[in-house]
């Protein structure tokens, strides 16, 4: 089993996917760290608007330009940075409106999109947007090519397919092929809707109001234009996507249900053709030592060391406690690990201090970026 | 008379008073992903059955999260009694849509016309939210005393486990966003009438699920005063899950150091484990207090269940310690 620096050895891109609250954030916040500390330009991005990722940096706030770190800060923390550390919150509107700027052929179609009462609405609320743009984004900076690394957390989704087909979704919504039936309910696109259309478009006036629909064609008119520049656009982000210097990290948890999505994940990801690197599974409890150990002897050893009774029953009650979620992460993992055969998982445990700043991320670093036996070492060695 | 006879036989029963907020019609759980939200909202519908309301839980990510406590088979866009007075059912935002229509047009030859043709489809796929759109109108059809779908059921009370932040709130704005698209027209007035209901705090109430950690803590606080200010709802509380107990004093918790550098491999373990317990418990209660300086609603804790994966008989017990 590898470390992260191993498995990121020559990429340029590494995105960290998994479903919401398993610590993708705190978890590509700390590979950008970790790799900066080896002496790369590092830039990690995130969609999330939460100041997560800047609370996590000591930065009082990201903006839709790469900020560098501080470098001061890492040394206050114990770590070497040989590199540079850059991070930046991206703003899916504003992407979104830089795209529709470089895609429009001239200034009045890109007016029309920019001004439409509906553009404005969705933009930054419609379905796979953001996880468009987060894309989007990460192939305009690995075109600029002024980082070495791109690390991107990508945003929380309900169900990880949701980030994978974002952009065919999007080009596709963009394209409005489906709503040329309702401007022309005659000929081939009346075919296509199936017997009766033009009946059927009268019944569905009425439903929804003739205005909305009016509306709505405007708005798909308004990006007519663009649409084979999307497309074109979309076509490049996934295949950078697939490129072999871009490496898929999958966050996750030791509960069995965060485990069954990283096993979906990673069957999706091999599924579409996609570098996976390995998975990342974040507060685990790991086995003590001598697990199975007898319960009355460990009753009796407390007893004559502590004396009280009443202890020595709770010492041993939180001592069956945590080898109980010990023993289920341990299921879970060998579960996943089966799934994912030779390739790498990477545990972190559950420390006893909640990570939300840079120290934090330091300890979480010792067991990302060591081999599987320095990390049980570490773990078994820690209070 | 009578109240003193109910008090005292919920006494009997070892329940204390439901949780006020469950007195309205329409609750919406929410909180970042990861935090508990469904084993939260079953909790909560359990709680309400338990006192005689005829709950229903709803799902509306298609994830079948509360199929999966109650060990059922999922159970779809159907009401499925999931245990006394209580249901549970997963919007589907298709059937959403296609009950929708069926609502609307009374002429059978109209519907079937509409169905054939795949104009509708082409609809839902092309107007932006309109998915999110019938979603909550179908929790508003739930929520109905008067329900529009056939010998419907009555239910009392209506809990939705809503998305996870960031889609949680652009959820409940929904209505809002599409009565601005549709400017006029009959989309427009029911969007305009949804927004109505979620906004009414007579009826309709949230209840936000936390974690005691330093940045789900920010969020929560962060999210509260979105869902105050932007969005118009009322929160009526805020619930820390997954407290651990204070089981060790310091005093016992220094002594138990000792314990943990010895050479006795099983006891140091056991050191440790209650040490770091200790140690969780304590940085725990400071998130606890730094939630509740942050937020305005009340704030109730949940224990963590040392429970390797959490079923029906976990969110029993959240259930009975829900206030």
């Amino acid at each position: 089993m590898s470390a992260v620096d191993q498995i990121l050895e020559g990429k340029d891109i590494c995105i960290c996917a998994g479903s919401g609250g398993v610590g993708k954030t705190t978890t590509s916040a700390a590979i950008a760290t970790g790799m900066a500390a080896r002496g790369l330009r590092v830039c990690v991005l995130t969609i999330d608007p939460a100041k997560r990722l800047a609370d996590s940096l000591g930065l009082p706030e990201l903006g839709n330009e790469a900020k560098r770190v501080d470098p001061g800060l890492f040394e206050a923390h114990g770590i070497e940075m040989k590199g540079e550390l850059w991070a930046m919150m991206l703003d899916a509107k504003a992407t979104f409106d830089e795209l529709v700027a470089r895609q429009a052929p001239d200034e009045e179609s890109r007016d029309r999109v920019l001004d439409n009462r509906i553009y404005q609405q969705i933009s930054n609320a419609l379905a796979g947007s953001q996880e468009y743009m987060a894309m989007e984004k990460l192939f305009e900076l690995h075109t600029e090519g002024r980082f070495d690394l791109l690390v991107l957390d990508t945003p929380p989704t309900r169900n990880a397919l949701d980030f994978l087909d974002a952009p065919r979704r999007l080009t596709q919504f963009i394209e409005g092929r489906s709503l040329r039936v309702f401007m022309r309910p005659t000929g081939l696109a009346a075919r296509v809707a199936g017997r009766g259309a033009t009946v059927a478009l009268g019944v569905l006036k009425r439903i929804v109001g003739f205005d909305l629909l009016a509306d709505l064609a405007e708005f798909f008119n308004a990006f007519s234009g663009m649409v084979d520049g999307f497309q074109a656009r979309a076509k490049r982000v996934n295949k950078l996507l697939a490129d072999s210097h871009t490496c898929f990290l999958v966050v996750c948890g030791p509960q069995g249900e965060p485990i069954d999505e990283a096993v979906y994940f990673h069957r999706k990801l091999v599924e579409a053709k996609l570098p996976f690197g390995g998975v990342i599974v974040n507060k685990v409890h790991y086995p003590a030592e001598r697990l199975r150990g007898d319960g009355a002897d460990l009753e009796a050893a407390l007893a004559e060391k502590l004396g009280d009774e009443d202890l020595v029953r709770r010492v041993a009650d939180n001592f069956a406690d945590y080898q109980a979620l010990a023993e289920r992460d341990a299921r879970n993992i060998e579960h996943l690990a089966a799934e994912l055969r030779a390739k790498g998982v990477i545990r972190v445990p559950y420390l006893d201090e909640d990570v939300h700043d840079l120290g934090g991320l330091a300890e979480i670093n010792r067991y990302l970026f060591a081999s599987s036996e320095e990390r049980i070492e570490i773990a078994a060695g820690r209070a | 008379m009578t109240a003193r006879f109910s008090c005292r036989s919920s006494k009997l029963l070892g329940i204390t008073p439901i949780p006020d907020f469950l007195d309205k019609r329409l609750v919406f759980v929410t909180g970042k992903g990861g935090v508990g939200k469904t084993t939260v909202a079953v909790a909560l519908g359990l709680r309400a059955a338990e006192a005689g309301k005829r709950t229903i839980v709803c799902e509306v990510s298609s994830q079948e999260n509360a199929s999966r406590i109650f060990d059922h088979t999922e159970v779809g866009f159907h009401e499925v009694e999931m245990a006394e007075n209580l249901w549970s059912i997963s919007i589907d935002p298709d059937e959403s849509m296609r009950e929708y229509v069926l609502l609307q047009l009374k002429v059978r030859a109209m519907r079937d016309l509409l169905f054939r043709s795949r104009i509708f489809s082409y609809l839902a796929a092309a107007t932006p939210g309109l998915k999110e759109l019938v979603t909550i109108g179908k929790i508003w059809e739930l929520a109905q005393l008067d329900r529009k779908v056939k010998q419907g059921r009555k239910y009392d009370l209506v809990i939705v486990d809503a998305p996870a932040t960031g889609h949680g709130i652009g959820f409940l704005q929904t209505p809002r966003t599409f009565a601005a698209i549709a400017r006029v027209g009959p989309i427009h007035s029911q969007a305009q009438q949804l927004d109505r209901l979620i906004t009414d705090h007579k009826h309709t109430g949230t209840a936000i699920v936390a974690l005691p950690e330093e940045m789900p803590v920010n969020e929560t606080a962060a999210l509260e005063h979105e869902l105050r200010s932007e969005v118009g709802v009322a929160v009526d509380r805020v619930y820390l899950n997954g407290l651990y107990p204070e089981r060790f004093t310091k005093e016992e918790a220094a002594q138990l150091a000792e314990v943990a550098g010895g050479e006795n491999g099983v006891l140091r373990a056991a050191a440790r484990a209650a040490a770091s317990e200790h140690g969780r418990a304590r940085s725990q209660r400071a998130q606890l207090a730094r939630l509740r300086r942050r937020v305005e609603a009340p704030v109730k804790t949940l224990p963590f269940l040392f429970e390797p994966e959490l079923g029906v008989e976990a969110a029993q017990q959240l259930a009975r310690r829900l206030h």
